[in-house]
């Protein structure tokens, strides 16, 4: 991988290049289906969720999602999940274990959307049931950022037995416009911001934050090469035993 | 100085004006002005009931009967070194008496005990930092090792910026205490102080089996700022205030300051096995 700057990292990950969430999914799951709704109150398209089979072994798959040739940006807020969207997800966590499916969740998204409905319909709430619950779920639990991690709104997702980013793709606490808006009060910093942030994924696995990087997806033969180390990963999780699965996540995240 | 019409000088209006003792205390919420002297020993609004701010150790002197703090010794590691933040951590802990902006212990409240935390506000606006996530996260594990419930008294702006995408994780780390707490069969209370926002209410803050906050608390996940700065929406003035959430079902209730030792005795109580230690 040759060096680059962090903010053309950051131009990357926002890439409309980036591989679309859904196409990602239905190349890697065979017999896909989507589930809808979080049974409460709504059903939000920026979370893109179901379950099918992964060489064979079922399993569930929840993204957030940008715009693709199915829904527009403006639909899905340019991938920021509302609270109906985190709830759907947190369903059908609870859905896996229940049948005994390994989770994997693949995130693109710059943050939970901020509104002023989210906030009435429990945005934090739910971020922080996603965090609690799903990390004790008793099922292999495998995060992957494929593009933007941002904020409380990635984490919400992942919290695994690992964490995964691609190549291009980026994990913070905030945009590096906001940092340099909040700490600098100048917006147009950004790219100085990016530089100070450690949101690449080269810096990310040095602090322990993500396990892997997995080299960019473009072609089917690339996405069967992510979709085989998926495979090995959840065979590897598969075969352990609950409470040293569960043990060994609960360490990760304890070590922070 | 007087002028020779008999007057004072600008200088000495402005000096004179200095000398005048800071007396009033407005409330913020409905701006009835409060005689400092005559500010109930809560420190709340006659009118309205909001409860001014308070730093941790006024809590905990307002609320326990005992109180033995835990780790007091634990600060923001070496590798953050950059010189504004340091500045502001040295502030801070003046201002608080404390190296971090949690003080976390074992107290007692009407002869109950608990693990008790509580953020202060003062401390960076309360923000989470790694050494503020691992001040809770002992707190959790202490009450779990001794059987006890927690109570956490949350007030803060959030994550801490300077600290970048370790701070993101003290949500998760702290949730992994609060977890291995909850599956130990213990009561975690979470007490939302004003103000508790972003990843503080996205984590820990919403994850009690008991959620209280006291009158006009300002709650919420994204701050009316980005709110308004990325979808130009206007949000009304209560959005994020307790009496709102708890309309919209998220705060099991609001309770007066005056009333907090009372009802969280109450509620101690009735988790410890029922009338009998009542």
């Amino acid at each position: 991988m040759t060096k680059k700057a962090a903010f053309d990292r950051v131009l990357e990950a926002r890439s409309n290049d980036k591989i679309k969430i859904k196409t990602l999914v239905n190349e890697i799951a065979d017999n896909f289906i989507e589930l809808h709704g979080d049974r409460a109150y709504g059903d939000d398209s920026a979370v893109y969720a179901g379950i099918g089979s992964l060489n064979g072994q079922p399993v569930t798959i929840i993204g957030i999602r940008k715009g693709d040739d199915e829904v527009s940006d403006a639909d899905v807020h340019f991938g920021s999940a509302e609270p109906d969207g985190y709830h759907k997800a947190l369903r059908l966590m609870k859905q896996a274990e229940k049948f005994n499916r390994p989770v994997i969740t693949l995130i693109n998204t710059p943050g939970a959307y901020p509104d002023v409905e989210a906030e009435y319909h429990g945005q934090g709430y739910l971020i922080s049931q996603l965090i609690l619950q799903g990390m004790q779920l008793k099922v292999p639990y495998i995060s992957v950022i494929v593009g933007e991690g941002g904020s409380g709104g990635a984490l919400a997702l992942a919290v695994g037995d690992c964490v995964w980013a691609f190549e291009n793709s980026i994990y913070s606490i905030l945009s590096p416009e906001g940092y340099a808006t909040i700490l600098w009060k100048d917006s147009s910093r950004a790219r100085e911001a990016a530089d100070v942030m450690k949101l690449t994924p080269e810096d990310l696995i040095k602090q322990g934050i993500i396990d892997k990087i997995i080299p960019e997806v473009r072609t089917s033969a690339e996405i069967k090469q992510f979709k085989a180390q998926l495979f090995d990963k959840m065979e590897e999780l598969r075969a352990m035993p609950e409470q040293e699965m569960l043990q060994k996540r609960f360490t990760r995240y304890r070590g922070f | 100085m007087i002028n020779n019409d008999g007057k004072p000088s600008p200088q000495e209006l402005q000096k004179r004006m200095d000398d005048i003792p800071d007396v009033w205390l407005k409330c913020p919420i409905c701006g009835h002005a409060i005689y400092k002297k005559h500010i109930n020993e809560y420190r709340t609004c006659p009118e309205c009931h909001y409860g001014f701010r308070l730093g941790a150790k006024a809590r905990i002197e307002m609320l326990c009967d005992d109180f033995k703090p835990l780790n007091l010794e634990v600060k923001a590691a070496d590798k953050f070194d950059d010189p504004k933040y340091l500045e502001k951590l040295n502030k801070a802990r003046q201002v608080t008496g404390l190296n971090e902006g949690v003080l976390s212990g074992i107290g007692s409240i009407n002869g109950h005990k608990a693990a008790i935390g509580v953020m202060d506000w003062r401390f960076i606006m309360g923000s989470l930092g790694t050494a503020t996530g691992e001040i809770i996260a002992r707190l959790f594990e202490k009450a779990t090792e001794l059987n006890l419930p927690v109570i956490l008294f949350t007030a803060s702006g959030g994550a801490r910026m300077q600290e970048g995408i370790e701070s993101l994780m003290q949500m998760a780390k702290v949730s992994e205490t609060v977890a291995k707490h909850s599956q130990a069969g213990l009561l975690y209370i979470s007490y939302l102080c004003d103000p508790t926002t972003g990843g503080v209410t996205a984590s820990f803050a919403m994850q009690g089996d008991l959620i209280f906050s006291e009158p006009h608390s300002l709650i919420g996940f994204a701050g009316r700022r980005v709110i308004e700065r990325t979808i130009q929406q206007n949000p009304p003035k209560d959005f994020q205030r307790a009496e709102t959430l708890l309309k919209h079902g998220f705060l099991d209730a609001i309770i007066k300051r005056e009333d907090m030792k009372a009802t969280l005795s109450k509620v101690l109580s009735l988790h410890e096995g029922g009338d009998q230690n009542d």
